[in-house]
């Protein structure tokens, strides 16, 4: 079986400004990844290229051996990768249960008609979609705050709605950019746990951007390690640790 | 009742018809305000049209010796409906959604060439003159004394009132309700994460056009009714006139739209009545800059909250 996602060779360019270059990995299925590296590494350019927001100048991804390139990021998103963003960016005046059955929008059946008049199929599919929004609400422990708006949840909250509602939408592959930026030590604890459940019982494979080092090397069992756009590092957080090439990135050299 | 509250509530009459008119209208600029954050300068056209198919129609089931007013009526809306809808599919699909990504100013001079466009086309196939439409509704109630003041209420009046209701209620419904509208309202918070989601967000904009064109469609053949004539031009200031509206409620807000409608029909038939009829596009306009000094959000706009 192929690995589920395969990055070769990317790069993205603007105009003078060669952002990421080169930057190849691959993703094994119930794995997860972490791209590490400095400010302005291009980390958060790699998501961009991965899940259809920029169109990679060079190379190429696939998931699942169906190449995602040239795609829009709804048609990634169909296929099964989906991605959040380093400020959380939930439907704010919509309520924590509105964000989860919208996120469920392409898997319910969309007749105009017969939502209108409310056919029993129409019926019987938003009662499923309610029913599986209220299983990620429980599973995230927000089960009691579902007809809330979203906007005024607490911060640490907000952001494991945002991976419930990517998780609604049953991908493959769940891109995490810096989900422990902002969370007290507490809340990168429990995060920790989502992660690691959320691949053993959903068997999700996680790639994440991180900067704190105990959740990253805790959690991972690959790393990749980016500097001025290129890799310089790839292996297990005890390779990582060890690499010298590694420690002058993040400590300088003497 | 007095004399002049009887006057008074002729007013509110005529205010309320007027500006059930630019409600339906102005929910057209606020939809696609809302979602793209775009102008669409042509949607007063796109009124227009709606208005001119609803003569066509109108003379052909004529035509056809068909003289049931309701049957007329019931027809002539659905037609109307349709027809516009796809004139307002087709205005999106060609002029804008190819410059989608481009700046805001692009699409807007893409919209102001639509709207010359579409007035030129009617032009060329129906003429540049005023064209009559027959009274499908006429006659009404007179209220008050027998010889001072009364107040007149037409049965035309009452069918634009709740032909504005029945379809402004139906519209909320949807947005509120339905999954498509749920749809709406996330693209209108956050169209690249809704994308993201995997909701076709293309197909959402299309919708927020067709939903518009046909709302706007309504408002054409009522008023089309209301005042029995119709010329390629009424689109402009009808369109102005909506998206002041649109603007006064609080752009991007459908209660405010139709909120906007109203007291911009009002405050221009209060003018006509008390002050005089050549000053009430300026207090309409003045109200406008008003509301924007002071509040520049518009009556039930939401404060742009932080975009990160």
């Amino acid at each position: 079986m192929s690995a589920l996602l395969e990055v070769a060779d990317l790069g993205m360019r603007f105009g003078g400004l060669q952002a990421v270059d080169g930057v190849g990995f691959t993703v094994e299925r119930a794995q997860v990844f972490a791209i590490i590296g400095p400010n302005g590494a291009g980390k958060t350019t790699v998501f961009n290229c991965i899940s259809g927001f920029y169109r990679p100048t060079s190379g190429w991804a696939m998931l699942e051996a169906q190449p995602i390139h040239n795609l829009s990021s709804h048609r990634i998103a169909r296929l099964g990768l989906v991605r959040t963003f380093q400020n959380v960016r939930l439907f704010k005046n919509m309520t924590v249960v509105e964000n989860l059955l919208v996120a469920q929008h392409t898997r319910l059946v969309t007749n105009l008609w017969s939502g209108l008049i409310k056919l029993p199929r129409y019926r019987r599919s938003e009662r499923q979609a309610l029913e599986k929004a209220s299983f990620w609400l429980d599973k995230v422990g927000l089960l009691p705050y579902a007809n809330r708006e979203a906007g005024n949840l607490a911060y640490g909250q907000q952001r494991r709605l945002e991976i419930a509602r990517c998780m609604i939408t049953q991908p493959s592959l769940l891109l995490l950019d810096e989900p422990a930026a902002g969370l007290n030590p507490q809340e990168t604890r429990e995060l920790n746990t989502l992660i690691t459940e959320l691949r053993a019982q959903h068997g999700v494979s996680v790639l994440l951007i991180e900067h704190d080092m105990s959740l990253v090397m805790g959690i991972s069992e690959q790393i990749l390690v980016m500097e001025n756009g290129r890799p310089i590092a790839l292996g297990t957080p005890a390779q990582i640790r060890s690499d010298p090439k590694v420690i002058k990135a993040y400590l300088g050299e003497e | 009742m007095s004399e002049t509250s009887l006057v008074l509530l002729q007013q509110v009459i005529n205010g309320l018809t007027l500006g059930s008119i630019y409600a339906l209208i102005a929910i057209g600029y606020t939809m696609v305000y809302g979602i793209i954050g775009m102008i669409n300068f042509a949607h007063g056209e796109v009124y227009m049209i709606g208005a001119y198919v609803g003569l066509l129609v109108i003379t052909a089931l004529g035509l056809l010796g068909i003289t049931s007013v309701p049957v007329i009526l019931l027809l002539t809306l659905a037609v109307c409906i349709l027809v516009t809808s796809v004139f307002g599919w087709t205005l999106e699909r060609v002029a804008y959604r190819p410059l989608r990504g481009n700046p805001r100013l692009v699409a807007l001079i893409s919209a102001i060439g639509m709207s010359i466009f579409l007035q030129n086309y009617v032009q060329i196939g129906q003429g540049a003159r005023d064209v009559a439409m027959q009274p499908l509704v006429s006659g009404g109630w007179r209220f008050g004394p027998a010889n001072g003041f009364q107040v007149y209420l037409s049965y035309m009046q009452v069918l634009i009132a709740v032909t504005t209701v029945l379809f402004m209620t139906l519209l909320t419904l949807f947005i509120a309700r339905s999954r498509m509208g749920r749809a709406c309202r996330a693209c209108a918070q956050d169209l690249d994460m809704a994308n993201l989601l995997g909701i076709d967000t293309d197909r959402v904009i299309s919708l927020t056009f067709v939903l518009g064109a046909g709302l706007a469609a309504v408002a054409g053949v009522l008023v089309g009714l209301y005042y029995g004539l119709i010329n390629p031009f009424i689109g402009f200031i009808a369109g102005i006139k909506a998206f002041t509206a649109a603007v006064l409620g609080g752009i991007g807000s459908i209660p405010g739209a139709m909120l906007g409608g109203l007291v911009l029909g009002l405050a221009e038939s209060f003018t006509s009545a008390y002050l005089s009829t050549e000053y009430k596009d300026v207090v309409a306009f003045l109200l406008l800059v008003f509301v924007l000094l002071f509040r520049p959000t518009g009556l039930l706009g939401k404060p742009d909250v932080e975009k990160v």
